[in-house]
């Protein structure tokens, strides 16, 4: 073996173009092609700019929590282009397929459906939601961080470092053909050998390290860190959701590492855990798997809850309709959520029973959501509604997951699941989910969170039209998909049977480009925000008539938060503050504020994780040894290091706090009505 | 600060001996505690797909009752046990007494049970595998059972790294509140490990010799 | 004995060696009486293992009692939620697992 374990110049893509010429292979091709450009130019616009030096001081080293958050939130959308080009490239497959081959081979199908299951799941939800929690989290809470800033920084290196590798597959190698959800014993070294499976497995696993630690890190801050006041009950939804999703990161990804590792050990070392014979058993795979998967959904979807609870709030100017019960609605589908992940195999044999009480317990997990919807709705009866963005996807989720709920009811029946698992019928159904519940509920976030996080507004009617794109599109793209499974047709194939499917296949691809176009249109209105920065600013910070205690702070916020921890003494205390007239009052004293220094242990440590996974994949036996000795060196070493923090003056704090605040203190409140032109800068008029 | 005997995080509190190690205790001990929630969980399904295989998954291979030998487990057990009182007394060393002498004689005292307990365990494997031909390849069963024991043998390793580097920074820094926490944290993981092998050598052990 | 410690500390000290020596010792016997049960076989199988269940469980009550000190009485609240709900969580997927696993074996 060369010191380069099993890689070769073979392995690269485009060797395989150069071996075999065809359609299916020039695609690969141009992906990685894709990708080495794509690489290539950011490295150029970061030397050509000078902007190396920023990027490490400012960014890569900081363990600023609102710096980390928006860092997350860029890797999720920056994957999430990748993973929709996949969808369109499935979808026009399977259009093309219909009683021809279609372009794509078998096995490429295989590896996009894998991919993009792979990275929309784990490298586009996670990262947005955690990074959405980052940002927003200690600021609804009157923190200054998280507890552990530097741990932070860890989470957000390991998941780009599995990020990285899947990057990396498009050139290097091959993916996993196995599927999101990776079962045995197809994924065993018997029926996939090759490196495929491994990108798959070390990637996740990844990931999975870093969701853990960050749920450790969330729950510990919301617990200890709020300020007075701050009781749990009055704590902003957005936060509850997050409390939940953390407590169900913390408890939900040790079975997927354990399930990982357990495969791993069976494609390297020969164990038996799941292969066929000598006492191996796949079904439990499948159980530990969904052990996590089931919980995992929930982690998704109660942020998107969260963020829907402050838009509906927020943009019906009133506080939020039965507030405790959609808190303890909240932690009900928590709890629930443990109870349910058999339905992810009614059909592998186990007594009638069984699937009987997973099947009930898991349509319970009906209630509490609908709970939720109808506290949705009654937050908007009687109020002042506006029709920002976040509004717009926040009606159209109303509408929408109602019907996916219904679905997954129905799903959630032992003897329809015989019928219909594993058909397109299914694919609808998460999609329907994950699509309106969590994505747009993400993409909800930014456009609410946003103007705090850079100090000026997204252009309202670019993000409009691209609301709309997504919109019809997901309604094209996926419908037809309820119809397509009751019709017979099964998820993950390459080609389905000619004759009924053709018409319903040609609008789900436009819904697929539909989606595609309203990215692009997003993408263009950050760029042309971006440009027109200076009309769009909100400098005041409160560009919404916010609630919460976020938009009590500048836009963007200097990096300790607050200058002096506030006090609360109810729910929605910003508001509050506004309407007694004290919102902008300067404090009376200042402190020196100490803030985590940077460190560069964490890209050293997400560097050292690369190298790991990238040897193991390709048994470099010594870059792993390497990687796992760096990796250590780095934790040693930074236990020894006795200079963690910065002090910042309280001079400082006290010049900057006054120099905004004796701005905005005079500044013209903005009516409501004009919210979504120039004359919003950040300070809202407050309604009576 | 409020009631001096009241506990601020599960474990030894150091309440009134140092106070000001004592207040910054909190969310460090409860973060690590949730992490050892997690890592518990982690342990946790191991067990339960142990509790399967060892059943199912003999494949013809040997049984548990035929490799298992209960003289070696009793002995790793004792060690185990009684480093975990030894790190108890470590942990009551730095909360009471301000020599640091004491602190490190206990130290090396667990770290050394500790490693007699690696060196049982291992021995233990070497004596499955030679006269039974008991590695891992061979069934679900053995595959299921040296991961479990397996991780917890890793656990312990770490945890023997971990009292190096702590008997370095005491000897650098004194006991300053980081020390004094991280020491208190070593402790927590060391009890938690030896709650692990509760289960390992009664679940694992014993069930498989009486069956 | 290091010079200084006011006469209240030397009590905390002392209740706490109790405590360690307690767990110590109540860990041994335990353990003691497992092993000793499998080696008379003084039970039948069935009984045995329900018996050796019973006695691990109250070990790690005693290790989390006296090395741990988790007090139901005197801990905070979030830390007793942290350590109940883990109990719970292991408690789901422990007996989820066996009763899934066992149920599609018998049916193979
Ligand atoms: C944005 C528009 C999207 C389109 C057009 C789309 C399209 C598709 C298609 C065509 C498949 C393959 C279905 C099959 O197996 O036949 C698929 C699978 C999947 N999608 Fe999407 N998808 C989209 C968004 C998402 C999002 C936002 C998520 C999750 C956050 C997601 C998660 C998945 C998963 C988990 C699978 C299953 C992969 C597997 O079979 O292992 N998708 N999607
Ligand atoms: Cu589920």
């Amino acid at each position: 073996m060369t010191p380069f374990g099993l890689l070769d110049w073979s392995d690269l893509v485009f060797a395989g173009f150069l071996r075999d010429p065809s359609v299916n292979e020039a695609v690969a091709s141009a992906a990685g092609a894709f990708a080495v450009l794509g690489a290539v130019a950011a490295l150029v616009v970061l030397t050509v700019k000078g902007w190396w030096r920023p990027l490490w001081s400012g960014w890569l080293t900081s363990l600023d929590h609102k710096r980390i958050g928006i860092m997350y939130v860029v890797l999720g959308l920056v994957m999430f282009a990748r993973a929709i080009a996949e969808a369109s490239v499935m979808r026009a497959q399977q259009m093309a397929a219909l009683g021809e081959p279609g372009f794509l081979s078998a096995e490429h199908f295989g590896q996009l459906f894998t991919t993009h299951g792979t990275i929309m799941i784990f490298f586009v939800a996670m990262p947005l939601l955690t990074g959405i929690i980052n940002f927003v989290m200690p600021l609804q809470i009157g923190a200054r961080d998280v507890t552990f800033p530097l741990v932070n920084a860890v989470s957000l290196a390991l998941t780009a470092a599995g990020a990285a590798l899947l990057m990396v597959s498009l050139v290097v190698g091959r993916f996993s053909t196995g599927g999101w959800s990776g079962y045995p014993p197809f994924t065993g070294a018997a029926f996939s050998p090759g490196e495929g499976v491994d990108y798959w497995i070390w990637a996740v696993t990844l990931s999975s390290l870093g969701s853990t630690l960050t749920g450790m890190n969330f729950a510990v801050t919301i617990y200890k860190e709020r300020c007075p006041g701050m009781h749990l009950f009055r704590m902003p939804l957005f936060t509850w959701t997050a409390l939940c999703t953390s407590i169900l990161m913390i408890f939900a990804m040790a079975p997927l590492t354990v399930a990982t590792l357990m495969l791993a050990l069976d494609r390297y070392a020969g164990f038996h855990f799941f292969t066929a014979g000598s006492g191996g058993d796949m079904m439990n795979y499948a159980n530990l798997f969904w052990l996590f998967g089931h919980p995992e959904v929930y982690i998704l979807i109660l942020p998107a809850f969260g963020v829907w609870s402050e838009v509906f709030s927020t943009f019906s100017g009133k506080t939020l309709y039965g507030y405790t019960s959609l808190v303890i609605a909240t932690m009900c589908i928590a709890v629930l959520s443990f109870t349910v992940w058999l339905h992810h195999f009614f059909t592998m044999g186990q007594a009638a029973s069984i699937n009987a009480v997973f099947g009930v317990a898991t349509m319970l997990i009906g209630v509490p959501t609908g709970v939720k919807v109808y506290d949705w709705l009654l937050t908007m009866v009687r109020g002042r509604i506006r029709f920002r963005v976040p509004l717009i996807l926040g009606c159209y989720f109303l509408a929408t997951f109602v019907i996916g709920g219904l679905t997954g009811v129905l799903l959630a029946n032992p003897t329809v699941d015989y019928g219909t698992h594993n058909s397109l019928f299914l694919v609808a159904h998460f999609h329907n989910m994950l699509i309106p519940g969590l994505l747009f509920g993400m993409f909800a976030a930014i456009h609410f969170w946003f103007p705090k996080a850079f100090g000026f507004r997204l252009h309202e009617g670019l993000g409009v039209l691209s609301a709309f794109l997504w919109m019809g599109g997901f309604l094209c793209a996926f419908m037809p998909l309820y119809a397509l499974g009751l019709m017979g047709g099964m998820r993950r194939m390459a080609q389905l049977p000619e004759g009924p499917f053709g018409p319903l296949l040609a609008v789900a691809l436009l819904g697929a480009l539909m989606i595609a176009a309203g990215f692009a249109v997003f993408v263009l209105q950050l760029w042309w925000s971006v440009r027109h920065r200076d009309r769009l600013a909100v400098p005041h910070g409160d560009p919404w008539d916010g609630r919460t205690l976020e938009w009590a702070l500048p836009a963007p916020p200097p990096e300790w938060n607050f200058a002096v921890l506030p006090e609360v003494d109810r729910r929605d205390p910003f508001d509050a503050a506004k309407l007694a007239g004290i919102a902008y009052a300067l404090p009376d004293r200042y402190e020196d504020i100490e803030m985590p220094a940077n460190s560069a242990v964490a890209p050293a440590l997400g560097a050292a994780a690369f190298a790991v996974a990238f040897g193991l994949v390709w048994h470099i036996w010594w870059l792993v040894a390497f990687g796992l000795a760096a990796a250590l060196a780095a934790i040693v070493a930074r236990s020894f290091v006795t200079e963690t923090t910065r002090t910042i003056p309280a001079a400082h704090v006290r010049q900057v706090t006054e120099g905004w605040r004796s701005i905005a203190r005079v500044a013209t409140p903005c009516p409501r009505r004009a919210e979504a032109t120039g004359a919003n800068r950040g300070r809202a008029r407050p309604q009576q | 600060m409020s009631d001096v005997t009241a506990t601020r995080h599960p474990g030894l509190n150091l309440n009134h001996t140092d106070r000001e190690t004592h207040d910054r205790a909190e969310s460090v001990m409860f973060g690590f505690w949730v992490f050892m929630m997690s890592d518990l969980v982690l342990f946790a399904v191991l067990f339960a797909t142990y509790a399967a295989q060892s059943v199912h998954g003999i494949a013809g291979g040997p049984a548990p009752a035929e490799i298992f030998e209960l003289k070696s487990t009793l002995w790793q057990t004792l060690v185990l046990l009684t480093s975990s009182f030894t790190m108890g007394l470590a942990a009551l060393a730095l909360k009471y007494r301000d020599d640091r002498r004491r602190l490190v004689l206990w130290l090396l005292v667990t770290a050394a049970l500790g490693g007699t307990f690696l060196y049982l365990e291992g021995a233990d494997w070497l004596r499955m595998a030679r006269d039974h031909g008991a590695v891992p390849q061979v069934s679900g069963f053995l595959s299921i059972f040296y991961a479990l024991t397996g991780t917890h043998f890793l656990h312990v390793s770490a945890a023997m790294v971990w009292i190096g580097v702590m008997l370095v920074q005491i000897g650098r820094f004194g006991l300053k509140p980081e020390v004094k926490l991280r020491v208190m944290r070593l402790a927590i993981l060391w009890h938690l490990l030896d709650v692990v092998w509760i289960g390992i050598f009664t679940f694992v052990f014993l069930f498989g010799v009486v069956q | 004995m290091t010079k200084g410690i006011p006469v209240s500390e030397d009590e905390g000290l002392r209740a706490e060696l109790r405590s360690y020596a307690i767990g110590g010792i109540l860990s041994l016997a335990l353990t003691g009486a497992a092993f000793w049960l499998v080696a008379s076989r003084a039970l039948s199988l069935r009984t045995t293992l329900l018996v050796l269940g019973g006695l691990a469980i109250v070990q790690i009550a005693a290790q989390l009692r006296f090395f741990l000190h988790i007090d139901l009485r005197k801990s905070h609240r979030d830390d007793l939620q942290l350590i109940l709900f883990t109990a719970l969580i292991i408690g789901l997927m422990i007996g989820g697992t066996i009763w899934i696993l066992f149920n599609q074996h018998a049916r193979m």
